[in-house]
């Protein structure tokens, strides 16, 4: 393609996955390359120059709210902050919905089971405190608060539970973001459901299903190791058992 | 039942441990066997009447026998569509199997 100065514009071949849950195909779109873009501004492209039809999902574009992530050649990524430069190869690029989870049009799934997990897994603040209580004074630098303080970042993006094999093999799995979650409640000093939690996260569909595999870690675009706070939560829950306290 | 997942997941570690040296003990004696040409006869001859060797493959077998079962149900339940009772019975069936035929092993050099 030639643009207004006279210059060659080379094109980006965006294969991109359109259909419903009773299925779909890839279907190829031709999306100029551009400085600094991301697979988000090539999604953006085909929907507002070439498709308006195209359905997905974005917020805030930065790398805040977990909510652009698409499966990028084969890989869970957040959109907004991959870059073209990072995964086209020669010139292709393949952009599907996330795994393990219902589609609902073209490049949005259905989040619902994934935040049901959390819930399950009682991923939730259980509060000991009421408003009036002076806050609670806690050491950053204490075991409990590192452990906390290296699995908050999470964003809720789904791309751990979009990695993970686990996942995928049982879906009732809680997966690896859930149970994050569950593991800086844990240690976290102030919070007040920490028997009821291990006991939602030890079951049946709880962390010792966990392979270990590192997906999570490997795709986490925050950089967190779920894997670790699942290790983490496995010992508290052999030392529940080992203190007759499961 | 909560705690059955954490109870199976601490027993298959705490057999790992425990299989861990016995392993390479049985390794050790397999390449010293092999390597000095011992015959059955002369093996049975060492083996025979011996309490060591019998508490040695007794635990042997009893940890394989659990630690493997564990580790096959987590693979049938995430391979095949089996209920998790229809995989608890399998699983279980393969724990008696090996004991049986471990503990009948251990018999027959041990005692005969």
């Amino acid at each position: 393609m030639t643009t207004a100065s006279g210059k060659t514009q080379r094109m980006i071949e965006a294969r991109v996955w359109r259909g419903t849950p009773e299925g779909g195909e890839l279907v190829s779109y031709s999306v100029p390359n551009r400085d600094s873009q991301t697979i988000l501004d090539v999604v953006t492209y085909i929907q507002h120059r070439l498709d308006p039809a195209l359905s997905y999902r974005f917020a805030c574009r930065v790398g805040m709210c977990g909510s652009c992530a698409m499966t990028i050649n084969g890989a869970p990524r957040w959109t907004c902050r991959t870059h073209v430069d990072k995964v086209v190869k020669n010139g292709k690029v393949v952009i599907e919905p996330l795994a393990n989870l219902p589609v609902v049009k073209d490049l949005v799934t259905d989040m619902a089971p994934f935040f049901a997990k959390w819930q399950r897994a009682e991923g939730r603040f259980a509060p000991t405190a009421d408003r009036k209580a002076p806050a609670a004074v806690i050491d950053p630098a204490s075991p409990q608060r590192l452990a906390a303080s290296a699995g908050i970042e999470c964003i809720n993006c789904a791309v751990c539970y979009a990695a993970c094999d686990v996942v995928r093999w049982k879906p009732d799995y809680l997966g690896p973001a859930a149970l994050n979650r569950a593991w800086t409640l844990q240690n976290d000093v102030r919070d007040g459901a920490q028997d009821s939690r291990l006991r939602a996260v030890a079951g049946d569909a709880g962390c010792h299903n966990c392979h270990s595999h590192q997906s999570c870690m490997a795709a986490c675009p925050n950089a967190l190791n779920p894997t670790e706070s699942i290790a983490g939560l496995k010992r508290l829950a052999a030392r529940a058992i080992l203190r007759g306290a499961l | 039942m909560t705690a059955l997942e954490t109870r199976l997941w601490l027993l298959q570690r705490v057999t790992a441990l425990v299989m861990a040296p016995l392993v390479v003990v049985h390794l050790a004696v397999i390449v010293y066997a092999v390597q000095s040409g011992l015959s059955a006869e002369e093996i049975l001859s060492r083996t025979r009447g011996s309490v060591f060797w019998a508490l040695f493959y007794g635990v042997f077998v009893l940890a394989a026998a659990a630690h493997g079962s564990i580790g096959l149900r987590g693979v049938l339940r995430e391979a095949t569509g089996l209920s998790p009772p229809a995989v608890g019975l399998l699983a279980a069936a393969f724990a008696g199997v090996v004991t049986a035929l471990g503990l009948r092993a251990v018999y027959a050099v041990v005692i005969g």
